[in-house]
């Protein structure tokens, strides 16, 4: 599909665009109040009816919709179907559920306690201080995000150089769940784009995260990505704001699989620090599956395991290319990606 | 599959039933339209309600027909005949000025506006030797796009 774009001189000309979801604005080429004059023949009917870009994507989404590989939850192997195993793992379950579940459930309940007694002063106190506020609403969400972290039993390794706050940077990161936003969130306060999900994790989004920067997007609405879009370009302007995290996939996959990263992520101008974020199967399958377990349930069941554990790469920051598309970009960055 | 327009081959087929048994827990044997919107790709697509239109309860075989228009096998015309019956949203056979200006803003509707929409189109359709008033029929597209290097496949992912 080419767009119909005119340059100065006010003649129609024709450049191919990808359907993207930030696009630049066509605005900013058309000089206003002026006439379309004589096409010089470059833009065809041809061209105009042509949309069979946008259907192969449309139907490509369908048929790999069933990336349902990825989605699927592996089911774990059972390993304790035999004599000697199967008592010992009864005993686990008694462990895990009525000594280590009420165990946690405390330490959420005290971290929430503490939490929630001191970000709401300070929300509501420190109304005029805003870099003050700022500051120490940040760090009350580490805080919050250690103790959930905590309240799983989890174990986080980090490797590579932490993230620091400056302009012109964006993290791209994997997405399993909900939680890797709370692990990455416990070491430094990132702003993350996320869907806005309903019941008690929407509450949370709307009051304790957007203290942190986040922005919300919602997918059924077709306005609703260039307002993004135009807030996602000013959020990485700034330069004191939190530093923004995209998981690009879009999606949580079953971190078996790396779903190829959309491009939207890479297209904003800025340096690309790709995370990733590996769950150790052994001790949680920690894969949130949104379709068939609701959020709460799936805390639960994170809680009621042995550990989590995960290890966190920081990888090396990368920028466009000259040359390169971002398209080209995204997949070198998956490539890297893959190799963790 | 008994459907003699069908190029898509028994394994293709198969393996879209395997992915569409998963995907879409459709009510008795009928595809749900709801079902497409809760895939993010389609759903933010600008054609995704046109094709809505077009997929509004197919049961199985009817949808694998849909989807054969993306088959690397099936030829050109078939391709074609697929895009125009996107456009024909009154399935009357004829293409309007106005069904044509409908595509174009689904596609550029926050971009130019409407008034710059229609002169881009009046222009366009007088270049290639039509009218305002014109009404395209299948063989007309045919002309037009029987020439570019459409391209229209989609890859069935082989597990």
């Amino acid at each position: 599909m080419k767009t119909l774009a005119m340059d100065a001189a006010g003649k129609l000309i024709s450049s191919s665009y990808e359907l993207d979801l930030y696009r630049p604005n066509i605005e900013d080429y058309l000089p206003s109040g002026s006439s379309i004059n004589e096409p010089h023949g470059e833009l065809r009917l041809r061209d105009l009816l042509d949309i069979s870009p946008t259907l192969t994507e449309a139907a490509g989404a369908i048929v790999d919709d069933s990336f349902t590989r990825c989605f699927k939850s592996i089911p774990p192997e059972f390993w304790n179907w035999n004599i000697y195993l199967f008592p010992l793992w009864c005993f686990g379950v008694l462990v895990r559920y009525l000594i280590l579940f009420p165990a946690r459930v405390l330490i959420l309940t005290i971290g929430w306690i503490i939490f929630l007694s001191s970000f709401i002063p300070v929300h509501l106190l420190l109304k005029g201080h805003d870099t003050l506020r700022r500051k120490l609403e940040r760090l009350l969400v580490e805080l919050i995000c250690c103790f959930f972290v905590a309240s799983w039993t989890g174990v986080v390794n980090y490797h590579g150089p932490r993230p620091s706050i400056r302009p012109k940077q964006v993290y791209v990161a994997n997405h399993t769940s909900m939680i890797d936003f709370i692990v990455l969130q416990q070491m430094t306060a990132f702003a993350v784009i996320m869907q806005k999900h309903p019941g008690w994790v929407g509450l949370l989004q709307s009051t304790i995260l957007e203290s942190v920067g986040c922005i919300w997007f919602n997918r059924t609405e077709a306005k609703d990505r260039e307002i993004v879009a135009r807030k996602l370009r000013d959020r990485v302007q700034g330069a004191d704001n939190n530093p923004l995290l995209i998981f690009p996939e879009g999606t949580c996959v079953n971190n078996h699989y790396t779903v190829m990263f959309k491009k939207g992520a890479f297209e904003l101008g800025c340096m690309v620090c790709p995370i990733a974020i590996k769950y150790n199967k052994i001790f949680a399958d920690a894969f949130w599956n949104s379709r068939k377990q609701s959020f709460t349930m799936h805390l639960l069941q994170l809680m009621t395991s042995w550990a989590v554990v995960c290890d966190v790469w920081y990888l090396e920051p990368q920028t466009l290319k000259p040359g390169e598309t971002a398209i080209e970009f995204a997949e070198r960055l998956y490539a890297s990606a893959l190799i963790i | 599959m008994g459907n003699t327009s069908s190029m898509l081959t028994q394994y293709d087929i198969e393996e879209v039933q395997e992915h569409c048994k998963h995907a879409y827990r459709n009510g008795g044997g009928f595809i749900l339209t709801d079902e497409f919107l809760t895939v993010p790709e389609f759903a933010v697509n600008p054609l995704s309600q046109r094709l809505l239109r077009m997929l509004n309860s197919l049961n199985f075989k009817e949808f694998v027909t849909f989807l054969s228009a993306f088959s690397p096998r099936v030829p050109l015309q078939q391709k074609i005949e697929f895009i125009f019956k996107l456009y024909d949203s009154d399935n009357n056979g004829k293409v309007t000025f106005h069904d044509m200006l409908d595509v174009l803003r689904d596609l550029t509707g926050q971009f130019i506006s409407e008034q710059q929409r229609e002169q881009v189109l009046t222009r366009v359709l007088e270049e290639a030797g039509y009218t305002k008033d014109s009404m395209l029929v299948l063989s007309d597209f045919v002309k037009i796009l029987g020439s570019s290097d459409l391209k229209m496949e989609v890859e069935v992912p082989v597990d």
